[in-house]
């Protein structure tokens, strides 16, 4: 007994620490304001401020991409620039250290594309639909739920599916990882520049001269629907660029 | 304890989410099994963060054009903490794998505990 104790004690003491997070942030809990209080403090001035000026400031019927992609408009970039970064990260960690070029111009041997009835017949349809309904997403953002992250999340499916379908040699003839790096650099570029002459024009009380059109409409909100079109290609990229390089497996 | 344990079980249910994804990350040997614990924990706080943006009866905040009122709409800040949350949890679950995916390459094991005593055993 003494020694089962002895060789578990990490585990005992892990899940006492974990239990005693619980209550304690139980005890937390039931003295927060209730569930769905219109006072409770969180919804304080600067939501308020959001809701009221969003649509004047930024021209976009959707709060939350105008706080996003405007007003908090360099947190996203640094997301974005994050995931650019993992990216990175993962190809540096994933190549082959004999062959340092070989990610350019990977060989996919392994990856032959399924023979497969039923998904090709069913992808021939699905993929222009999971495809234009990623684009809609993208393109609406400032008007409906959604924007760069979540349209590009849905194209990347998409890319995702016709890899899977075809094989992933097929789909590397149009995005390869030159490709992409090439569209993310330019992507992230773009964004940099646009915010920051956002940013210039804003803190130095010029008036900018991109017009903000009417809210509601396809073409309004500014920078934002351009912002949205290159976070989504970034999105797509990326969550696409991520499943090729965890599936080509084990090359040794 | 405060009252409002009851009303609050959005946020109880978070909780208790938490600390199912905290255990998970420190009980499990196996890293995969981890990082599935770090994620549960991290899906955890954006229960939490969505229920405290939330108002009871208000819509979500996609503003009709024209004259609106600010008393109708939840609280839009939570929702693009969510957003960022999600994306730098993507980001670093991917680059968690591609370490474990080199780990495996070099230990044949995702036992945490078989790659010490293996590294261990290893001449520097």
């Amino acid at each position: 007994m003494n020694s089962w104790f002895a060789k578990n004690l990490f585990r005992v003491l892990c899940a006492f620490i974990c239990i005693c997070i619980v209550a304690i942030l139980l005890i937390t809990v039931s003295w927060l304001p209730a569930f769905g209080d219109p006072d409770s403090p969180t919804n304080n001035e600067v939501s308020a401020k959001y809701l009221e000026d969003g649509v004047e400031d930024t021209g976009a019927v959707n709060i939350v991409a105008g706080m996003i992609l405007d007003y908090r408009a360099f947190d996203t970039f640094g997301e974005t620039c994050v995931l650019f970064v993992a990216v990175c990260a993962i190809v540096a960690l994933m190549q082959d250290d004999r062959k340092p070029h070989a990610m350019d111009k990977p060989s996919y041997a392994s990856e032959r594309p399924r023979q497969d009835a039923i998904l090709r017949t069913t992808s021939l349809v699905q993929i222009p639909m999971i495809m234009i309904f990623g684009f809609y997403v993208i393109l609406n953002g400032h008007l409906s739920p959604g924007g760069g992250f979540s349209g590009g999340a849905i194209l990347g499916s998409a890319l995702i599916l016709h890899a899977n379908v075809y094989g992933v040699e097929h789909a590397s003839r149009f995005l390869s990882f030159k490709v992409y790096r090439r569209t993310v650099s330019v992507c992230l570029i773009f964004y940099a520049l646009a915010k920051g002459y956002s940013i210039y024009t804003g803190a130095n009380h010029i008036r900018s001269v991109i017009p903000l059109g009417t809210p509601g409409k396809l073409l309004s909100a500014g920078l934002i629907m351009p912002l949205n079109i290159a976070v989504g290609l970034v999105v797509a990229c990326t969550v696409y660029i991520i499943y090729i390089l965890f599936s080509k497996g084990d090359e040794e | 304890m405060g009252g409002n344990l009851l009303s609050n079980y959005h946020e109880v249910v978070s909780i208790i989410l938490f600390g199912i994804g905290f255990a998970a990350l420190l009980l499990s040997r196996n890293l995969v099994k981890k990082f599935i614990g770090l994620n549960i924990a991290d899906t955890a706080v954006y229960l939490f963060l969505a229920s405290k943006g939330y108002v009871l009866g208000r819509a979500a905040p996609i503003v009709s054009v024209g004259g609106h009122n600010a008393a109708d709409y939840i609280n839009p800040i939570p929702t693009g903490l969510i957003l960022t949350g999600i994306v730098i949890s993507v980001s670093v679950t991917a680059f968690a794998f591609a370490l474990i995916v080199k780990l495996y390459n070099r230990y044949k094991t995702l036992d945490l505990d078989e790659i010490i005593a293996l590294s261990l055993l290893e001449k520097p």
